[in-house]
């Protein structure tokens, strides 16, 4: 048993504070969704606990089973199992999945797995994910559609089998199929009852196929309304607009959103 | 921290595009366009006096720090001589000839026209006509001293229909001005790998001048990774239809050194195709690039297919990479005509999604580097010396890290 525990984590960005207070706690096997509209520092959240360089903590603390997260550098939060799934992966060139998948796997379980069953391993998963198995010969990412890119993060996810996942925004830029698909790769990973996972969204869509025990409400950096999946409903029907407020979205979040840069729209759909 | 990231990323959005006109374009904002950016007529001729001595603000000079190279310069006969070993498959033989019996290109430079008036002798590889060689000719030429300049002359003979693959690699510690020779025959296909690996007190400026018969092939990859100062200019001549040229490039430049490559690609006839990739990684205070590409393509060169790109890591903020795309076109009536011109710092984007997935910042920083030069070093086709350059290049980045 996992436990992921966020305490009055507040984080900025070039000055700006974009978290004010979040308090959350994920345990193995819990699904969690945390919904709201852009700009209110959902993907803050999920780069923070990954630990990218550009969000600075300054605030409250961040701990896996009572180590501290914060305190570890982005690929030590990788090895003691927080996985993140990012809205807008970057390319990589010359630097093909199959070898990129194997590094991370060496990384993540302690020794290089054995090539043979590697191969085989990498080949079952890739199946599930109705991936054809040249994809594993292209550079990571690069010319990646949008549904090729979720599937290339959920195939990751399966191999890696981390403690807590954060994905951010997996249903944007999919159609029915690639959704279905990528669902199905979650959905494989949380009956495991290993992982513990954050599901970062701003529409109800994947909550269809994925259903959350808890669902949180981000508006302004902190969560303001919390429940469980009778909560998405109540959002689908009425919108953030309750939460919102006459101002709208906090201006200072839109800073978190000029980071990632791709060709993917949020929202958008994209063929797999 | 968070402003570098974005101006990084802006930064390594590519230049680039068509060109219709005769200046340069595509110049980057450290390289100033100046009226010397307009060629005037090129000149080539075997006699030194007819280039004068380099001031510094001739366009083919204006990067080059002259008072490192003023010890080629000056012109210094001498009777120095690399130490050469060889390996040579079946059919393929070395010798050594008088310059002066040898109908090669003509010297671009001074510094060239001053190498083959001192070297007196050549030092020829002959590959026979259709001879389908079945190992690489190997030449090691290792410098032993930098009391004296050392004059040389290479010429890569490759006869019609012959397929061959060269590897020259420098080595030591020289002052040396060469001229390569790289004539290629009718349908003949040369893959020449030439290596750069001095100490690093050398100094070393060459021409590397090629010229293609009908339907030739020539891959040419030029791997610059030691000396003080290196300084290659490579010229392509097509002499008929059909010539098929590759000129690639992989440089990794340390702290103070000076590696330049200039190329002049010169589409004079129909219907032949060139093709240019150059990559550079440069790490420390004053380390130096640059990247010169001249393709011209006359008026009789209908069909030309041409692209150069030119890419550079900037691995520190003291490091200063020159880039000139520069095409000039004559006709209407080509295939294609493009360049693209990119330099970047080390992209933490790649980094931190690497690091994500547990990889440490050492392996993720090799893999990034790795991958930066994959294109160029896969396609050299010996698989030893892939292997054994990019473990170069991991070395130098392991001690640009350290």
């Amino acid at each position: 048993m996992t436990t992921l525990e966020i305490r009055d984590l507040t984080v900025a960005v070039e000055d700006t504070e974009i978290l004010t207070g979040v308090n959350l706690t994920i345990r193995s096997g819990e699904t969690h969704a945390i919904m709201g509209p852009n700009g209110s520092g959902k993907s803050t959240l999920a780069y923070a606990i990954a630990g990218h360089p550009k969000y600075t903590v300054t605030g409250g603390t961040v701990t896996l089973d009572g180590e501290d997260v914060l305190a570890m550098s982005v690929d030590e939060r990788a090895r003691a199992g927080v996985f993140l799934a990012m809205q807008y992966p970057v390319e990589v060139p010359g630097v093909s999945v199959s070898n990129f998948l194997r590094s991370a796997a060496t990384a993540v379980r302690g020794e290089a797995p054995k090539l043979r069953l590697w191969v085989k391993e990498q080949k079952e998963a890739m199946g599930r994910l109705e991936m054809d198995p040249a994809f594993a010969e292209r550079n990571v990412n690069e010319g990646f559609s949008g549904g090729e890119k979720k599937r290339h993060a959920i195939l990751q996810l399966e191999l890696l089998q981390p403690k807590i996942a954060v994905l951010d925004e997996t249903d944007s830029g999919l159609d029915v199929d690639a959704l279905r698909v990528v669902s199905e790769g979650v959905n494989r990973v949380r009956e495991s009852g290993q992982t513990g996972v954050l599901l970062i969204t701003h529409y109800t869509r994947i909550l269809n196929y994925i259903q959350p025990d808890f669902v949180h409400v981000f508006v302004k950096g902190k969560i303001v309304e919390q429940g469980g999946p009778e909560l998405a409903d109540e959002l689908e029907k009425n919108g953030y607009a309750k939460y919102v407020g006459a101002e709208g979205a906090a201006p200072a979040a839109v800073v978190g959103k000029s980071l990632p840069l791709g060709p993917v729209v949020p929202g958008a759909v994209t063929t797999a | 921290m968070e402003a570098a990231l974005s101006t990084e990323r802006a930064a390594l959005k590519e230049t680039g595009g068509i060109t219709d006109g005769s200046v340069a374009v595509g110049v980057k904002p450290s390289t100033p366009r100046s009226p010397a950016d307009v060629r005037p007529e090129r000149v080539r001729s075997a006699d030194p006096e007819v280039f004068g001595a380099p001031t510094g603000r001739e366009e083919e000079w204006r990067f080059t720090p002259l008072d490192r190279l003023r010890v080629l310069l000056d012109g210094a006969a001498s009777d120095a001589r690399l130490a050469v070993e060889s390996e040579l498959p079946e059919g393929v033989e070395l010798v050594e000839v008088p310059s002066t019996d040898l109908d090669v290109p003509l010297p671009v430079d001074r510094l060239a026209a001053l190498a083959l008036q001192r070297a007196g002798t050549a030092l020829v590889v002959r590959v026979p006509k259709a001879l389908e060689a079945d190992a690489p000719v190997v030449l090691r030429l290792t410098g032993t001293g930098t009391d004296q300049v050392v004059w040389g002359h290479l010429v890569l003979d490759v006869a019609e229909q012959a397929r061959v693959t060269v590897v020259v690699e420098h080595a030591g510690s020289a002052h040396y001005a060469s001229v390569v020779s790289v004539l290629v025959g009718d349908g003949a296909s040369l893959q020449l790998v030439q290596v750069q690996g001095w100490e690093a007190d050398s100094v070393h400026g060459a021409h590397v001048a090629s010229r293609l018969g009908r339907d030739a092939r020539l891959v040419s990859t030029q791997v610059t990774l030691g000396g003080d100062l290196v300084r290659v200019n490579e010229t392509v001549d097509f002499t008929a239809t059909g010539g098929d040229v590759d000129l690639r490039g992989v440089s990794f430049a340390d702290g103070g050194q000076h590696l330049e490559h200039r190329l002049l690609v010169d589409h004079s006839v129909p219907q032949c195709t060139s093709n240019v990739v150059y990559k550079s990684a440069l790490h420390g205070d004053e380390a130096h690039t640059v990247w010169v590409g001249d393709v011209l393509i006359r008026a009789a060169a209908t069909g030309t297919q041409t692209y150069e790109l030119n890419r550079n890591l900037l691995l520190s903020p003291e490091a200063r990479a020159d880039s000139v795309p520069n095409l000039e076109i004559e006709t209407g009536e080509i295939a294609g005509a493009g360049h693209a011109s990119a330099t970047g710092r080390f992209d933490d984007e790649q980094l931190f999604y690497l690091q994500s997935r547990g990889i440490p910042t050492d392996v993720a920083r090799r893999m990034v580097v790795r991958g930066f030069f994959a294109d160029v070093v896969e396609d050299i086709g010996v698989p030893a010396l892939e292997e054994r350059l990019m473990s170069t290049i991991e070395s130098e980045l392991e001690r640009a890290f350290a």
